[in-house]
């Protein structure tokens, strides 16, 4: 069931140019999948006019709160970044096809690039208390340390391997370059990051034949499968990314 | 007890609110947020003969109080939406009519025909405007000689309410409202999208894959409401107004400009719920103002 509601901004932490907001509803929450995301709606721009998709960094269905990570890009998510405690956003939720749930047995590797890592959590936590102590992997990557943000979330929820471009924190490269590719049992990978690392982590998945999810931020309008802007080209045609999406086994993907 | 049933020519509308073709779906994609029994129709998205895979992405662009799109009226084309679609919305408690369009005159026939048979929908909006298709599309809407040809033709297949939505990239659009009247039309709805553009100065490319695309949302409602007032004057038969539509407050602009009816279109994805609170806002309106039937509004501009 999606809805729109009001939300208040309850706490705030922020980044040079990013933002963790928690929000809470007055109302129960629905059931939401990790790899979900929300339409923020943003008030007062002087060229903002469409709501903005941000992905849902995490939830807590006990107090009605949905975490949202949003790297600051132009004036919307600006304004995002910034909205103060105490103030009101309006979130059409929970919105696209989340991640599909691994069996118990999967092996299986999360990997995010940088403001990417943000859905991962929330899909983690959701398979680690499907099946408490179950073992999960991260694979997060950024260009330097300062782009990887709150590792220690990530740390309560699983095991985590760093990458960085500058080498500033973990192994330095690209995510996949890290060493675990070699010695890793891997059959299940679930990606979110920038459209190259997405691309470059399919290419590992195919060449090792690892089924692999990703998680795509077409431009969107609607978010709710009406206006059909944010297609993308796919083994069945275009398809709209907010709807059929966000997530994609790479199989349907032309990649 | 505001009375707000609205008679189109054969077709009865619960109230003067639908939604515009191209923003809502099928309507099924907004049944979480509106009650569509609250809505005098929908419009569903443009229909063609054959499946078209439209325009390739990036196909939108926001822009300031609105938003541009090339989407190019992708869609299973019409035997898809008679076999797959129409049984699961043909039962909506309200009119549910389908916005068709066409590259050539036959294609916009014999799809016109084919919902013409299609005992559930009361009427067809047909598409001679829409500015991202290559072929056809706005190319019929922007003369009285290819508006005339089209919507004759397709007169002579359609039996049921035949609204004409009209391009507003024309120089005088009331004599392509009359020549769409003098085609048969029994209605026309307008304004569809204004063709514009964007670029990105840091690429110094276009924003959008087809470089040109339709504007539309709230920047556009001034150019609207001017169009319908002025269309309104020139015709004898209902105007559907549409344009920038975001509350309740736009929609009575446009019936005192003289429309009918109205469509909302972007405002859906700003609020999905808008469609609903509009219809409720003109009943408030109406009480307010002491007007007792929503009638009363349609023309009563003063001047």
């Amino acid at each position: 069931m999606k809805k729109v509601s009001d939300f208040e901004v309850i706490e705030r932490r922020s980044w040079t140019h990013a933002a963790l907001l928690r929000l809470q509803c007055v109302d129960t929450l629905p059931e939401i999948s990790g790899g979900q995301f929300v339409q923020v709606r943003v008030d007062g721009g002087r060229h903002t006019y469409l709501r903005r998709p941000i992905s849902i960094h995490d939830v807590d269905c006990q107090n009605n709160t949905i975490d949202l990570l949003i790297q600051e890009k132009h004036e919307g998510t600006k304004i995002l970044c910034e909205s103060p405690v105490g103030s009101k956003l309006n979130l059409v939720y929970p919105l696209g096809n989340g991640f599909s749930m691994p069996e118990n047995d999967d092996e299986i590797l999360l990997v995010g690039g940088g403001i990417g890592i943000a859905p991962l959590l929330y899909f983690a936590k959701t398979i680690v208390n499907a099946v408490p102590g179950r073992h999960v992997s991260f694979l997060l990557g950024g260009r330097s340390a300062d782009d990887l943000l709150l590792l220690e979330r990530y740390r309560e929820v699983g095991e985590v391997f760093v990458t960085t471009n500058d080498g500033s924190l973990g192994e330095c490269g690209f995510v996949t370059q890290h060493s675990l590719w070699d010695v890793k049992k891997i059959n299940k990978i679930y990606a979110c990051g920038p459209m190259p690392m997405m691309k470059a982590v399919a290419k590992v998945a195919r060449e090792k034949d690892i089924w692999c999810e990703v998680s795509l931020e077409n431009q969107m309008a609607c978010g709710i499968g009406a206006c059909l802007c944010c297609v993308e080209n796919t083994t069945e045609g275009n398809v709209c990314v907010c709807k059929e999406g966000p997530v994609f086994n790479i199989n349907r993907l032309k990649w | 007890m505001v009375r707000t049933e609205i008679k189109l020519k054969g077709l009865t509308l619960k109230n003067p609110v639908m939604t515009a073709s191209g923003t809502f779906g099928y309507g099924e994609e907004y049944a979480d947020f509106v009650d569509l029994a609250d809505l005098g129709g929908i419009v569903v998205k443009g229909t063609t003969l054959n499946h078209r895979e439209g325009n390739p992405y990036p196909r939108m662009a926001e822009t300031p109080m609105g938003m541009l799109n090339c989407v190019g009226l992708q869609n299973k084309g019409v035997d898809y939406f008679i076999n797959a679609i129409y049984p699961r919305i043909k039962d909506f408690d309200t009119n549910v009519i389908v916005n068709v369009s066409g590259s050539n005159i036959d294609d916009y026939v014999a799809a016109a025909a084919k919902i013409n048979a299609l005992e559930k929908i009361p009427a067809i909006e047909l598409n001679v405007s829409c500015p991202n298709v290559k072929q056809g599309g706005m190319a019929f809407g922007v003369t009285c000689s290819g508006i005339e040809q089209v919507v004759g033709a397709v007169r002579d297949a359609y039996h049921k309410h035949l609204i004409v939505k009209l391009s507003p990239n024309v120089t005088n659009i009331a004599e392509i409202a009359k020549a769409a009247e003098a085609a048969g039309a029994d209605s026309v709805s307008l304004i569809n999208t204004l063709l514009g553009m964007a670029i990105d100065a840091e690429t110094r490319k276009p924003v959008l894959s087809m470089i040109t695309g339709g504007l539309s949302g709230a920047c556009v409602k001034p150019v609207a409401l001017r169009m319908v007032w002025q269309v309104a004057k020139a015709v004898n038969i209902p105007v559907i107004g549409l344009g920038g539509i975001s509350s309740a407050t736009d929609a009575i602009e446009f019936l005192l400009a003289g429309a009918s009816a109205i469509e909302i279109g972007t405002a859906n994805f700003i609020d999905p719920a808008i469609s609903a609170k509009v219809a409720k806002g003109i009943v408030e309106y109406c009480e307010r103002q002491g007007v007792e039937d929503v009638n009363e509004l349609v023309g009563g501009l003063k001047i």
